[in-house]
């Protein structure tokens, strides 16, 4: 079974805005599928659908996990918190017993490179230690679905590529499913094997493209003229479907 | 001359106040020598005399000092408790808020005054009446402030709570309980100073029994003891000030750490 499956989905909310329209798309265990789409689009509203926190109006979403991962387009992380804290939220929140939890709170700090901060403020890190925070408090459950809302889009570029080669060898050492949602088509080509095209108002899938590379992925794949060539391609596609 | 840091806190506020003593000692000397008035603005020393030295009075005060602040932490006590639950109440549904909050600012809006007598007649004179003036002045605050910070929990930080099945209480008690913290603070600060007015107006209103500071004021005014009337008015505002600062510093304690309150 699929870890989700979209099936002609719509989605108009109570003020008469259509956000989603035949939406048909699914996601398989070990496929990393990126929704490239321009602001407003409704890409942040196909999660929100995956996670619970909107339902489909028309058509069917069926989602075949509960172990889901969710990274927020900022880190979101409880100020009040310590880090170490912020990560076991999830756990804590599912009434884990403490030693597994702590035990699962340091694995996942230790993943994302983040040990030696377990005591810092959220106040106190960067905006990449916060996303990596971020990325660890949903790495906890061990999600079969991980779910990204445009995670990166604030962090500079140097960060956000460093981030993107940590989560590119994440999702190969962890196995989970994810849909990513970005309007940097760099970064979906260098992060997926499945690229989607959105386009909005109301928010449908126009283009599917799958990604050729294997992983894991070299950093310099971004500057290889085959990547060049799928990136520009994408590009045009996302162009024709904004027109 | 470069002030360190410490000394650029302390010296300002102290030349002014040396100033307003100055002042004072100046029109002192005005109404004692030219108007023959002296009780009307005693000499700071007579003041300072009447409140640390003069035993009668010094007991009188500090006596009347001790009522007033049981009275006030009474009230605010019971004006936190009040105050806290009526807006957890509130923050539970939109429809409870909208039943209840409407009661908060008819408190808030009722003038105390119009109900003195009333108070006096259904609670007597004593301490009770005293603690009921104290938290219908002091619990709006608290009542809004917190409402306001159980509501003000980022969406994004809600849906997180929502994505994992939070049950209600691990909302309240994990969220928005901790996010309305610094809000909590600022009503809690702002219903202590006002409990200490609530305190001295209400040991004003009912007068009969143990007299707090307010009722002693009245007294020495009427018997137009200056040093001891300027002495209990001193040590009041000396009382309003030492609890604020002393809220102030329990916010710091308490969000400081993840908080920058100022």
């Amino acid at each position: 079974m699929s870890l989700v499956r979209f099936d002609e989905a719509g989605l108009t909310f109570g003020n008469g805005v259509t956000a989603l329209d035949g939406v048909s798309l699914s996601v398989e265990a070990g496929e990393f599928v990126t929704v490239v789409g321009p602001s407003g689009c409704g890409k942040s509203t196909l999660l929100r659908v995956v996670a619970g926190l909107e339902k489909v109006t028309g058509g069917s979403c069926r989602v075949g996990t509960n172990q889901l991962g969710y990274v927020f387009q900022d880190a979101t992380l409880l100020p009040w918190r310590s880090v170490a804290e912020n990560v076991a939220l999830p756990s804590e929140l599912a009434g884990q017993p403490r030693t597994q939890r702590a035990e699962q709170t340091q694995r996942a700090i230790n993943l994302v490179g983040l040990d030696g901060f377990e005591d810092a403020l959220p106040g106190q890190l960067s905006g990449g230690m916060s996303m990596r925070a971020s990325l660890a408090r949903a790495l906890t459950l061990n999600p079969e679905l991980f779910l990204f809302d445009e995670p990166f889009g604030a962090l500079d570029e140097i960060t956000r590529q460093r981030l993107n080669d940590e989560l590119s060898n994440l999702f190969l050492a962890q196995g989970f499913g994810a849909l990513f949602i970005t309007h940097s088509v760099s970064e979906a080509v260098y992060l997926s094997s499945r690229v989607l095209v959105m386009s909005g108002r109301p928010g449908t899938i126009r283009a599917s493209f799958d990604v050729p590379f294997g992983y894991p992925r070299d950093p310099d794949l971004r500057f290889d003229a085959a990547f060049g060539e799928l990136v520009g391609e994408i590009s045009h596609a996302l162009r024709l479907g904004h027109r | 001359m470069r002030l360190s840091r410490r000394g650029a806190v302390f010296w300002p506020p102290a030349a002014v106040g040396a100033a307003l003593l100055a002042l004072w000692y100046l029109a002192a000397t005005y109404y004692d020598k030219v108007l023959a008035l002296s009780y009307i603005v005693p000499y700071p020393h007579l003041v300072g005399q009447a409140l640390l030295i003069e035993p009668a009075s010094r007991e009188q005060i500090f006596t009347g000092l001790g009522r007033s602040a049981v009275v006030t932490f009474t009230g605010l006590a019971i004006s936190i408790v009040l105050g806290t639950g009526w807006a957890v109440l509130m923050a539970q549904a939109r429809w409870v808020e909208r039943s209840l909050f409407p009661y908060a600012v008819v408190l808030q809006c009722v003038p105390i005054l119009a109900l003195v007598p009333l108070i006096s007649l259904l609670f007597g004179y004593g301490f009770a009446s005293r603690v009921i003036v104290t938290v219908m002045i002091a619990v709006f605050p608290m009542v809004a402030n917190t409402l306001f910070g159980l509501q003000a929990v980022p969406r994004a930080q809600r849906e997180l709570f929502a994505l994992h099945g939070a049950s209600r209480r691990d909302r309240l008690l994990k969220l928005q309980f901790p996010a309305a913290l610094p809000s909590i603070f600022v009503g809690l600060r702002t219903s202590a100073g006002l409990a200490v007015i609530g305190a001295i107006v209400g040991d004003q209103f009912f007068q009969r029994g143990n007299p707090g500071i307010g009722v002693l004021i009245l007294i020495y005014a009427s018997r137009l003891s200056g040093p001891e009337l300027y002495a209990s008015i001193v040590t009041a505002a000396a009382f309003g000030v030492a609890v604020f600062v002393f809220f102030g510093q329990l916010t710091k304690l308490a969000v400081g750490r993840w908080y920058d309150s100022r």
